[in-house]
């Protein structure tokens, strides 16, 4: 690009929606992750359990090809419920992961170098900035989680008989609804561990942490009190009682659906509460 | 009546319990206003105040008109804001970062792309634009600092200690940059800082803090107009008596130690003075013809201040 001017000049060109402003963030963190060759392969390894669970579909609905492969269709897993509840559950592993690598260095970064006012001096909201650092997960975890999810149910749809999705059609909801609440749990616990942890590592330690010691100390605490209280601290079991319920697939309820949705509401609620205290453009001391 | 760039209105910020601002008053217009005052003064916290970062508790401020209770999206929208302290977003070239702030002020992509090019040849940083920031100097990071202010072209530039940490020749070099920015088009300027030679050579108006209140206000070009040339005398020797006499040929005196200001009405000369002082036996060592500078300006309001 040229540079034909080498004073200051006004700017007297068209300006972007401000509702749009927040998609800028995403935008150039994407370019930063995918920079990443490591984090690019992972990127890219998630979508192998889709691609399988994709071949099965196919197959169960393509003779020939299983003749070829000296298979028939009662060999295969059948494509009911438990098989796109297996298919979101690996999904939502991987999305932990992805967000283990990612999230971790969003906010902290800003913080650690004091970048936020030079974000927030701008007409650009703290909530606009947590909703644009929020994108940046939700992207990346929609390509993991319910799209292809929802492509794989789409493919069995389409190729089954119309009497499978009279059956079946409570999994396209459930896989929209279970993945979002997902995301959103996972981002904004790895968003708030962002801003309050500046060390990137530690931050994704943290939250490898929260996930694995809340489920350990839930355990101790259902151990000690014979009781199954400790499983509203547990993140992992909250939200397979919520997906469970979503699919309607019964489940030996170790927390009832109410407590489930509660306890992850509540976690909702405490980072974003975090946030606000965290994402300012100065602290002020008192 | 010039357009007022911005209204201070009984502005006062606390944090927690601590008043950090003071009820402040004041109307500025000019195209390049100094905040002056010492480290504390509150400086700092009036520019957060104006863009938003610190709510007021009484009081508002109005910049070009918009209320900062109320309109502080369309006040960030006409502003730009060089902070203090080293600030950058890590892990970004120059440009990116340049380019990242100006999208976030409302440019399309392709336009914030080709100012963050100009803006940072404009403040010399052409060069070394696809470097990352953190391998930046102290001296380039201000200049990047600047470079992300003017981007996106605002009608107001905050510059909050601009030439902190600068060696001679590069704060030299940043200040030239101020006054061509400030020459070019119709953009204001507010420069905070403590150092008087900076907004002395930079700016028209001042308003001077300090413990959160506004110690003084001076139009820095009216009072290079309005102020009456003087005499600065060093004197040695007599007996108080040379003062007394001086005054009575009609001289406006002020003696500081062995240091006597003197405004000479027209119907006297320099011999007059000259004369005097040998019937006194007192001796002229030194004469020079002087002007109040801003530092006279300031430590007077730090005196009445005090005082009062």
């Amino acid at each position: 690009m040229s540079v034909f001017r080498n004073t200051y000049r006004p700017y007297t060109g068209d300006l972007t929606p401000t509702w749009s402003r927040f998609l800028i963030l995403p935008r150039y963190a994407w370019q930063r992750v995918f920079s990443s060759k490591l984090l690019t392969a992972f990127f890219v390894a998630c979508f192998l359990w889709p691609l399988g669970a994709a071949v099965i579909i196919y197959l169960h609905h393509n003779l020939r090809a299983l003749d070829f492969l000296n298979l028939s269709a009662l060999q295969l897993v059948l494509i009911n419920t438990e098989f796109f509840l297996v298919v979101l559950t690996a999904q939502g592993t991987f999305a932990f992961l992805l967000t283990v690598f990612v999230g971790p260095g969003l906010i902290s970064a800003d913080l650690a170098n004091n970048g936020l006012p030079l974000y927030l001096c701008r007409p650009f909201s703290r909530a606009e900035y947590v909703l644009g650092k929020m994108s940046v997960l939700a992207g990346l975890l929609s390509l993991v989680t319910w799209i292809p999810c929802l492509l794989l149910f789409l493919l069995q749809w389409s190729l089954a008989r119309a009497e499978w999705f009279s059956e079946y059609w409570r999994i396209g909801p459930a896989i929209l609804l279970g993945s979002w609440i997902w995301i959103l749990v996972i981002s904004l616990l790895s968003l708030a561990l962002s801003a309050w942890v500046k060390w990137k590592l530690a931050a994704g330690a943290l939250l490898m942490g929260v996930f694995f010691v809340t489920a350990g100390f839930g355990e101790a605490i259902n151990s000690i009190f014979e009781t199954d209280l400790g499983y509203v601290i547990n993140i992992g079991e909250l939200i397979k009682t919520v997906w469970a319920w979503l699919f309607g697939v019964p489940l030996q309820a170790k927390v009832p659906i109410t407590s489930a949705w509660s306890a992850l509401l509540g976690i909702c609620a405490g980072c974003i509460s975090l946030l606000a205290r965290r994402v300012r453009a100065y602290e002020v001391a008192r | 009546m010039p357009e007022s760039v911005i209204e201070l209105d009984g502005l006062e910020v606390r944090f927690g319990e601590r008043p950090i601002l003071k009820g402040l008053r004041a109307s500025l217009s000019g195209r390049a206003i100094g905040l002056l005052g010492p480290n504390g003064a509150g400086k700092t916290t009036l520019i957060h105040a104006l863009l938003g970062f610190h709510p007021p508790f009484q009081g508002t401020a109005r910049v070009f008109g918009h209320d900062i209770r109320r309109e502080i999206k369309q006040i960030r929208g006409l502003v730009g804001y060089m902070p203090e302290n080293d600030c950058y977003i890590a892990g970004m070239s120059a440009i990116r970062m340049v380019r990242l702030m100006a999208e976030l002020s409302g440019l399309a992509p392709r336009d914030a792309l080709e100012r963050a090019h100009e803006a940072l040849f404009n403040v010399g940083l052409g060069e070394a634009r696809y470097r990352a920031v953190e391998t930046y100097s102290l001296g380039m990071k201000q200049l990047a600092k600047l470079a992300q202010a003017i981007v996106h072209g605002p009608k107001l530039l905050f510059l909050d200690e601009p030439t902190n940490g600068l060696d001679p020749p590069a704060r030299q070099r940043m200040l030239q940059l101020i006054r061509d920015i400030r020459d070019n088009g119709d953009l204001r300027l507010i420069l905070s800082s403590h150092l008087l030679r900076d907004v002395e050579e930079c700016c028209e108006e001042v308003l001077i803090l300090k413990g959160g209140r506004i110690v003084h206000y001076s139009n820095l070009e009216e009072e290079r107009r309005a102020n009456k040339k003087f005499l600065e005398l060093e004197i040695y020797g007599g007996n108080g008596s040379f003062v007394e006499a001086v005054e009575k040929m009609g001289c406006e005196c002020a003696l500081s130690g062995r240091r006597l200001k003197v405004v000479l009405p027209e119907s006297l000369e320099i011999r007059d003075l000259y004369r005097h002082a040998a019937e006194q036996q007192v001796q002229i060592r030194r004469l020079s013809y002087r002007r109040d500078s801003l530092e006279d300006i300031f430590l007077r309001a730090m005196e009445e201040s005090e005082a009062g």
